[in-house]
Order: structure tokens, then C-alpha cells, then sequence
């Protein structure tokens, strides 16, 4: 074995990827709960694509014959259903995790110097991945998989000037047709998991070469051993490959407790409307984005003008790109902190949440009102960052990672 | 401080809970309201007696053309030949009997029945699924007399249909009954109940029972695989339980040297 180990080693640094990324790559030692949610990620990312491999085996990207074949997959393709139904919970499973690997990321400042390409790579990751999320979305070629489309794809329409020839191009026809679930599926399954899989790896790649952050928000380089070991790090393998097993089974409880009872996540993952082939002809009394979309779409609908809408929306997600030149304080984790920090990003979590709440009920007056409170709230978290961090009143941050 | 993440942590799972679990409303009824159907997807007796009920009174006209005629057989525990004497009255072209590994199509063409009720029959594989259980179950129950459609009928849930109601001999035949509602000063007449004004060949309690038996297979046809996915799924998280017991262990061990 270790022959063969020598004999690779001398053509190919197989020994050293494992020790630089794995076996000595120190990580804090006191990683939280949060910490899970970057192995998760990776882990759900390899599900999308072995259960896609699968369900591309029988799927067919044809105006007349794709709904049909998603429900052959799911009553004739042995066990079809179940790839199918790892596949659309994988979808949302990925957000969860995502959003929860962002939040992380947010509380303790995992996006400050020297981490910021990590955080942008993570941005655009976030952005490939609710365009796949989209295209994947059309496949189905049920009722909202069309109209929902139809929404989505009209907002470019609001650009001045370009806007109707750029909805004309993104369609490939002057309605959403046979050519745009076509190239959808290309991008879906070709084009987008490839850069996928490159930002994946350019972000991990980033974070080994400056190490992980901490919920202490300290460097753990800054105090190593006789050896240049850190003092509060430990190997990732085999500490955190063992701690990330049991996250692991843990998520996978969940995952399979849903797949298997709650397929359609009551409406809000497989949307009931879905079931009915698309029809140009019918609009569905209710269009609703998929869940990991909602909040955005909210603030969309909160703005009267549709272009001004576009742009908040687009700004909503543009300018998470730079929080970390918002963010100017130098303390990272909140553990340290100051009060009005702790506040801004509590109100920030709230109003995404209650923004995804707000985009899936019918519009009245109340509802219009309340998605613009949470749009002015969801927005004043970055003023406000940005005009306290600077000169922000923190707590003393201690020299090595507590606990 | 710490105390507030674990707050920050329970306050997001909730609300990511919350986001899954909450049945949506946004489903087309029509605004009427539906009853609940008391339906059981485990009781293969009363998805039996909703095939015949479906083979005899909808099959001629609505097709579930995603579904298999021997698929019925296994997932039931029928024979093969009861549900071909059941189902199968059709040839194919060679005028040969239609094959039971076939999809349950019916001869009716779409010209044809527009012709027939001025619109195309709908596919039922997916209606189930579509608009929910309670919606076919209400449905089925809310025909009434109206002399000023084509068929004589109308229904509360789906106002206007174009399905004539094909039920009627079993349930007899209800009419509505109206009462006057003020809204802003104006007097409006308003769809009370139904009320049955000529007996069918059932009492009420039968007609109800027949059409949840028809509403549980017509649940069951919507998505077949779902009698083997809780089956299956329980022994998966058997398995993850124990998995998560050893991962757990080994995770301890590795760490004791941790400080």
C-alpha cells in the first residue's frame, strides 16, 4: 500500500493535497453548531448531482414530452421516485443549509479581512445556485414551473431600452417555449454545476490558504507551537471529519423525514399547481415563487414602480456582496460586539424571514404595506452597519479561543 | 452572550420549520368551502371499492394516462384478471384485448368531448394531487339542479362545470338553497346549502362513504409510490438512529484528547 502511496506521490502530490487540506489543516478548536452548515453544503451539492446524473437518465427536455416524463419517473423508473424526490428536497435543503452557512458567516464576521474573497466566492456560489435553482425549477413543466418562469424572466423586460429584446434572447422565443426549456436543461445540467463545482473549489481553496474563523472571531495563527502549530488548532482529519459525520446523520434524519412524509413540504417544495401540465393559455390564480426565493420576491412587489422593484431586488442581493467593506468594525465575532450590532442583525434575520412569509400571500393593502416595512428594514441593516461599525464600542477580545 | 445565540439558533430553526410545515392555503377551491375528507391511503378495502367505483362511473370518459392498469393489481393486491374484468373494455388496433401492462387511456378524443360538454375531458392522474383530496371529495357531493346550464347541473365548488353529474342515480338530486346577505347596503342573494329533493339509490351516509372511497383511490393514483414511501422510510430512519449512535461514540473518542 504504502508502495503504491510512494508511487503515485512521485507523479501526482497526492499525499500532500491530503495533509494540506485535510490532515494538517488545522482548524479552531471550538467550532459551534454553526459550523456544520460548510460540510452540509458540500455534501448536499454532491446529492444534486449523483440524483441528477440519475433523473437526466430519464428525463426528457421536450415541451411535449417533459411532464410526462417526470411522471413516468415517478410511477415507472424503479424507484424513480425516490431519486426524484431526493432531488427536489435537495433543492431545499440546500438553502436551508446555505442560508444558514450565511448567517454563520454574518455573526461572526467570517467575511473580514483576510477572508473577503472567501465571502465573495461564497456570494457568487449563492448566485449560481438560485440560477440553477430556477432553470431547475422549469424542468418539471408543470403550471408554475411556466408562469413562474414567465414572472421571473418578464423582470428583465423593465431594463430600459434592452429590456424586451434581453426577455426575447434569455426566452429564445416571444413565449416561454420548447427552445427555453431546452437550453434551461442545458444550463441546469451542464453549465451551471460546472461553475458550481469551481466556486466550490475556489472557495475552499481560499479558506485553507488563510484558515478557518472562529465563533471567538480570533486568529489562531497568531500563537503556534515550537512546530508552527497552531495552539487552539486541530487537525481537520480526523477531529473535524469525525464531528462532521455525526452533523451529518443528524441532517440526514431531517432530510429523510421529509423526503419520505412531506414530499411536497405542504405546497411550499412541489407547489400543488405543479401537478397540472403547463398551459399558456390558463394563468394559475396564484403564482408564488418557491420558498428560498420569497423574501426577494417580496421586496420586488413592495415597490410600485417595476423597474425601481428590479433594482431593489437586485440591490437586495448586490449588496451582501460588500458587507465586508460595510461592516467596518474590526472586532469579527458578536460575541464582542456592541448592543446596536447585536439588534441590527436580529431585526436583519426577522425581516428576511418575515419578507419570504409576506411574498407567499395574496397582495391587499396590508400585506403591501408590511413588505415595505420589512423591505425599509431589511435595507437599514446595512446603513445602519455601516454608519456604527466604524466607530463601534466593543468588548475586549481575548487572545486565544475560549472554551 | 451565549445565551442569546442559543436563542439566535432556536428562533431560526423554528422559523425554518415553520416555513415547511404550514399547509398551504393557496389552493384552488373556488372559495367554497371543503370538507375534510376522511380518506385512509392504507385501507386497501376502500381503495378497492374506489377503483370499481372509478372504473365504473369515470372511466369512461376521464383517462389516467400516467397510469398502469397492472399497477393497480400489485399495489392493491388484486389479480391481474379481476382488474383487467374490472378496467379493460377496450382493443388496441390489431383488435386484440388492451394489454394490462398498458397506460389507462380512454377512447374518448378531445374534439369529441368538446363537441360533447364544451371543453376537454381533464386527465385524472394528477387531480388528487392537483387540488387536494378534500376539493374531489367536496366536489363530488355539490352537484345541484340548474336549469339554466346545459347538463341541468351545476356545483358549488367548481361553478359552471362542464361535467354533467354522472352520480346523480346514487346521490338523487339537490337544489340550492339561497338566502339574502346585505353587503354595503345592497341586498344579495346568497348560496346557503344544498338541500336533497329527490332521494338517489343511497342515504346520505353511503353516497359520503362511496365518494371517499373513490377520493382515496383517486389519492392513491396521484401518486402511487406513497404507499411504498412510508414503508420504506421508517426503516431509513431506523437505520440513521443506530447509524447516529456509532457515529456519536466515535466522535467522543476522538475528542476526549481534545481541551
Amino acid at each position: 500500500m504504502s508502495k503504491l502511496i510512494g508511487w503515485i506521490d512521485d507523479r501526482f502530490p497526492l499525499t500532500k493535497m491530503w495533509n494540506e487540506h485535510l490532515a494538517e489543516y488545522y482548524a479552531p478548536k471550538n467550532f459551534n453548531f454553526w459550523y456544520f452548515f460548510g460540510s452540509l453544503a458540500l455534501m448536499v451539492l454532491v446529492i444534486q448531482i449523483i440524483s441528477g446524473i440519475f433523473l437526466t437518465m430519464h428525463y426528457k427536455p421536450d415541451a411535449g414530452l417533459a411532464f410526462a416524463s417526470v411522471e413516468y419517473i415517478m410511477r415507472d423508473v424503479p424507484y424513480g421516485w425516490l431519486i426524484r424526490y431526493i432531488h427536489s428536497t435537495g433543492a431545499t435543503a440546500f438553502f436551508i443549509v446555505v442560508y444558514m452557512h450565511m448567517f454563520r458567516g454574518l455573526m461572526y464576521g467570517s467575511y473580514k479581512q483576510p477572508r473577503e474573497l472567501i465571502w465573495l466566492f461564497g456570494m457568487f456560489i449563492y448566485l449560481a445556485l438560485m440560477a440553477e435553482a430556477f432553470m431547475g425549477y422549469l424542468l418539471p413543466w408543470g403550471q408554475m414551473s411556466y408562469w413562474g418562469a414567465q414572472v421571473i424572466i418578464s423582470l428583465f423586460g423593465a431594463i430600459p431600452v434592452i429590456g424586451d429584446d434581453l426577455t426575447l434572447w434569455i426566452r429564445g422565443d416571444f413565449v416561454i417555449g420548447d427552445a427555453t426549456l431546452n437550453r434551461f436543461f442545458a444550463l441546469h445540467v451542464i453549465a451551471l454545476p460546472f461553475v458550481l463545482v469551481f466556486l466550490v473549489i475556489a472557495h475552499i481553496i481560499a479558506l485553507h490558504e488563510v484558515g478557518s474563523n472562529n465563533p471567538d472571531g480570533v486568529e489562531i495563527k497568531k500563537h503556534k507551537d515550537a512546530n508552527g502549530i497552531p495552539l487552539d488548532g486541530i487537525p481537520f482529519h480526523p477531529y473535524y471529519s469525525v464531528k462532521d459525520i455525526v452533523g451529518v446523520v443528524v441532517f440526514l434524519f431531517f432530510f429523510a423525514t421529509i423526503m419520505f412524509y412531506f414530499p411536497d413540504g405542504g405546497g411550499y417544495m412541489l407547489e400543488h399547481a405543479n401537478f397540472e401540465a403547463s398551459n399558456p393559455l390558463k394563468t394559475p390564480e396564484h403564482i408564488a415563487p418557491v420558498w428560498y426565493f420569497t423574501p426577494f420576491y417580496a421586496i420586488l412587489r413592495a415597490v410600485p414602480d417595476k423597474l425601481l422593484g428590479v433594482g431593489a431586488m437586485g440591490a437586495a442581493i448586490v449588496l451582501l456582496f460588500f458587507m465586508p467593506w460595510i461592516d467596518r468594525c474590526k472586532v469579527k465575532s458578536i460575541r464582542y460586539r456592541s448592543v446596536i450590532f447585536k439588534a441590527n442583525l436580529t431585526v436583519f434575520v426577522i425581516s428576511f424571514i418575515v419578507l419570504g412569509w409576506l411574498a407567499m400571500q395574496p397582495v391587499t393593502a396590508t400585506i403591501t404595506f408590511m413588505s415595505q416595512l420589512f423591505s425599509f428594514f431589511y435595507f437599514a441593516f446595512f446603513v445602519v452597519l455601516f454608519v456604527t461599525s466604524k466607530n463601534e464600542s466593543t468588548k475586549p477580545v481575548p487572545d486565544r479561543v475560549t472554551s | 452572550m451565549k445565551k442569546t445565540i442559543m436563542k439566535n439558533t432556536l428562533l431560526s430553526i423554528v422559523m425554518a420549520a415553520a416555513v415547511l410545515f404550514v399547509p398551504a392555503v393557496a389552493m384552488a377551491s373556488g372559495g367554497a368551502h371543503l370538507d375534510k375528507a376522511p380518506i385512509d391511503i392504507n385501507d386497501k378495502e376502500s381503495l378497492k371499492r374506489g377503483a370499481k367505483a372509478f372504473a365504473d362511473y369515470c372511466y369512461s370518459c376521464h383517462a389516467t394516462s400516467f397510469m398502469r392498469y397492472n399497477r393497480i393489481a400489485k399495489d392493491l393486491g388484486m389479480e391481474e384478471s379481476e382488474v383487467r374484468d374490472m378496467m379493460i373494455h377496450t382493443y388496441n388496433k390489431k383488435g386484440a384485448p388492451t394489454k394490462i401492462g398498458a397506460l389507462m387511456k380512454v377512447s374518448m378524443t378531445p374534439e369529441y368531448a368538446t363537441n360533447a360538454f364544451g371543453t376537454a375531458v381533464p386527465d385524472l392522474s394528477l387531480t388528487a394531487r392537483a387540488r387536494g383530496a378534500d376539493w374531489v371529495y367536496t366536489y363530488l357531493r355539490s352537484f345541484y339542479v340548474d336549469p339554466y346550464r346545459p347538463t341541468g347541473m351545476n356545483n358549488v365548488v367548481f361553478p359552471d362545470v362542464g361535467m354533467p353529474n354522472v352520480l346523480w342515480s346514487l346521490q338523487g338530486l339537490q337544489e340550492a338553497v339561497y338566502k339574502t346577505e346585505e353587503h354595503g347596503g345592497v341586498e344579495v342573494e346568497e348560496l346557503d346549502h344544498l338541500k336533497l329533493v329527490q332521494p338517489g339509490t343511497m342515504s346520505e351516509a353511503e353516497y359520503d362513504a362511496f365518494v371517499a372511497d373513490l377520493t382515496n383511490f383517486m389519492v392513491y393514483v396521484s401518486e402511487p409510490a406513497q404507499l411504498q414511501r412510508r414503508s420504506m422510510g421508517w426503516k431509513v430512519l431506523l437505520f440513521l438512529v443506530v447509524l447516529f449512535g456509532f457515529a456519536y461514540a466515535l466522535k467522543k473518542e476522538y475528542w476526549k484528547d481534545v481541551h
